[in-house]
């Protein structure tokens, strides 16, 4: 017997995580696309807005492999021109939601009282409407465009972040490390933004992921529409509208676009769920 | 040790604290009065829901964020009752510490235990940089954590529960406090470092010259540890006294039918004995005496009014109309 110390070797949290084909795929999916998004001069092979009278409504071939919509233009590069604009869907349209979601829900969990209860009178009023459909009024108010549709997903969006953030940091309140703060004497900003807060964003996080999915599905339909981005410019809500009367002579004009909208909401999803599993706290 | 001719650095006087809940008011604490000087330990005993721990978190003023308390609890010529958030602040953590129950949760799991550490050294004393390290070594040191300098970096999950307890008591009395209030701060731990906890507490208490409240609802160890004893029932404090006066001859049917329970010196095989029934919901309290459905020297008065506490020898108070003259418990 050799004398070798037993020592369980612990694989770190990254590592198991990364057994996970589903993290590692979503997290390949949304690399990827961040990738088309910050450079698709460098991907795409022609330019997105280049009109080619001579090549109109072409069905994929190896000049083209995505096809040319009814101006000619290839398919292929506006999709992924497309990546930039909707990828700042998936951020701008929930970033700031998510920040206010956060301060407000660890204020109202931590103070309870009269704040609480007028929240949870916006989150009863909020929650009551679709989505969309609250979405599509405040656009309908502010005027269609990307920066109004921001403002509009946010001013609804938010709620939903604080809604869970206020119950985490409900929960966490019945640790005695809050308690402990609180008779050490330190001051409530100190217990709630140190304290209360790193420990209950785990599941806001996840349901980030979630949520730029969604934005970006919620960003084409609204492109779809015509309240979101507006044409010429490339974005997959739009260039599915361009092509919807076209679908069953030139299917690949809304199909290419709609793959790519379907590949970026798998991604997402995988990597929150893979986050789900990293950051969930083990025993 | 006599404390008579000490002065009190804690006087609670009266205090009441009331919960609200679905439109119906729990009397979670009822006329509770006593004192404690310095290097004194009060033992508060009682069953669970008695209100012992809802009169620590009284009188440091955690319970008043979801509750109504009134009274005075006097400290240092102020009372903590009536003061500010703001003020009490200043008294939280620097003159006045509590450790609480469960080690497992009472600290941040995100935060290095120096982080913690220096975390209440920076906001009670006003120590550089540098001495504040050398002061959280110091206190991990005192509270006989081995390597102290290397557990600085650790993460409260790379420490046993009652190493946890450790930080957690350096953490409270690294600002040199004058009153400790613990919480039940043995109970969810081995029975051998519950006497290693304890030990360590009433070590530092006497190195430290400081007040302890010590809640807890266990008898043996109040009979080791502490010198006067409080037994609290449904909200209300029914006997104190000093503790061997009060185990030696105990006058409250209550604090008789506690002793009984405490599992020691019987043959195997002995059914343990109980108080009879359940403590009473704190929204349906007995008109009478709080006790007297389940006690059983209950007599007529006792289901007609409250008794109140009253002295019955020099420095003993019982708040019985009957109270038990001869009994003897297995504790004391």
């Amino acid at each position: 017997m050799s004398d070798a110390v037993f020592t369980p070797s612990q694989p770190s949290r990254i590592r198991l995580a990364l057994r996970k084909p589903g993290f590692v795929v979503g997290i390949l999916i949304i690399g990827f696309s961040v990738m088309l998004a910050l450079f698709p001069g460098i991907f795409a092979p022609y330019d997105p807005n280049a009109i080619d009278y001579l090549a109109v409504r072409q069905p994929p071939s190896w000049t083209h492999p995505f096809g040319t919509d009814l101006l000619g233009r290839d398919s292929l590069s506006r999709v992924i021109w497309a990546y930039q604009v909707n990828m700042q869907m998936a951020v701008l349209a929930t970033v700031f939601a998510l920040v206010i979601g956060v301060v407000v829900g660890a204020l109202v969990g931590y103070y309870r009282g009269i704040a609480d209860l007028i929240f949870g009178r916006v989150v009863d009023a909020v929650i009551t409407f679709p989505f969309l459909v609250l979405v599509i009024a405040v656009v309908a108010v502010l005027g269609p465009g990307l920066i109004n549709m921001y403002i509009a997903i946010t001013l609804v969006g938010w709620v939903y972040y604080a809604r869970l953030m206020r119950a985490e940091v409900i929960a966490q309140m019945g640790n005695d490390y809050a308690a402990a703060g609180i008779v050490m004497g330190y001051s409530d900003r100190r217990i709630i933004f140190r304290h209360l807060l790193p420990n209950a964003i785990t599941p806001v996080i996840v349901y980030w992921m979630t949520d730029m999915a969604l934005a970006i599905l919620l960003g084409s339909s609204l492109g779809y529409l015509g309240l979101g981005a507006q044409p010429p410019q490339s974005e997959w809500g739009v260039l599915i509208a361009e092509g919807r009367n076209f679908i069953s002579t030139a299917w690949w004009l809304s199909l290419m676009p709609g793959i790519a909208i379907v590949l970026t909401g798998l991604g997402f999803s995988l990597l929150g769920d893979g986050l789900a599993d990293l950051l969930r706290p083990r025993g | 040790m006599s404390m008579e001719d000490q002065k009190p650095i804690l006087e609670v006087n009266e205090l009441n604290t009331t919960f609200h809940r679905n439109g119906r008011a729990l009397p979670a604490v009822r006329d509770v009065s006593f004192s404690v000087a310095r290097g004194e330990v009060l033992g508060l005993v009682g069953e669970s829901g008695s209100g012992k721990s809802v009169t620590l978190r009284s009188i440091i003023g955690l319970a008043r964020r979801y509750g109504d308390v009134t009274g005075q609890v006097r400290w240092k010529g102020s009372d903590l009752v009536a003061m500010p958030d703001r003020v009490l602040r200043h008294k939280q953590g620097r003159e006045i510490a509590m450790i609480f129950q469960e080690p497992m949760t009472s600290l941040n799991p995100l935060l290095t235990v120096g982080l913690q550490l220096e975390e209440s050294l920076r906001a009670h004393t006003d120590l550089q940089r540098k001495a504040r390290h050398d002061r959280a070594v110091e206190m991990l040191d005192l509270v006989g954590i081995p390597s102290a300098a290397q557990r600085l970096k650790d993460y409260p999950h790379q420490f046993s529960g009652g190493m946890r307890q450790r930080v957690m008591i350096a953490i409270a009395l690294a600002a040199n406090p004058k009153l400790l209030l613990a919480d039940e701060p043995t109970t969810a731990l081995d029975v051998t470092i519950q006497a290693q906890i304890l030990d360590l507490i009433l070590r530092l208490a006497q190195d430290m010259d400081m007040g302890v409240v010590l809640v807890t609802h266990d008898l043996g160890v109040v009979a080791q540890t502490c010198d006067n004893l409080a037994v609290m029932y449904a909200g209300r404090i029914v006997e104190q006294g000093p503790v061997r006066d009060v185990l030696r001859a105990p006058g409250h049917p209550y604090t008789v039918g506690l002793m009984r329970s405490v599992p020691e010196n019987l043959p195997p095989r002995t059914p343990l004995s109980s108080v009879p029934g359940v403590p009473p919901s704190l929204d349906a309290l007995p008109t009478g005496c709080v006790f007297a459905p389940r006690c059983s020297s209950c007599i007529e008065p006792c289901l007609q009014d409250r008794p109140a506490l009253t002295l019955i020898t020099d420095r003993r108070q019982v708040a019985c109309f009957n109270p038990v003259t001869n009994a003897k418990g297995n504790v004391a």
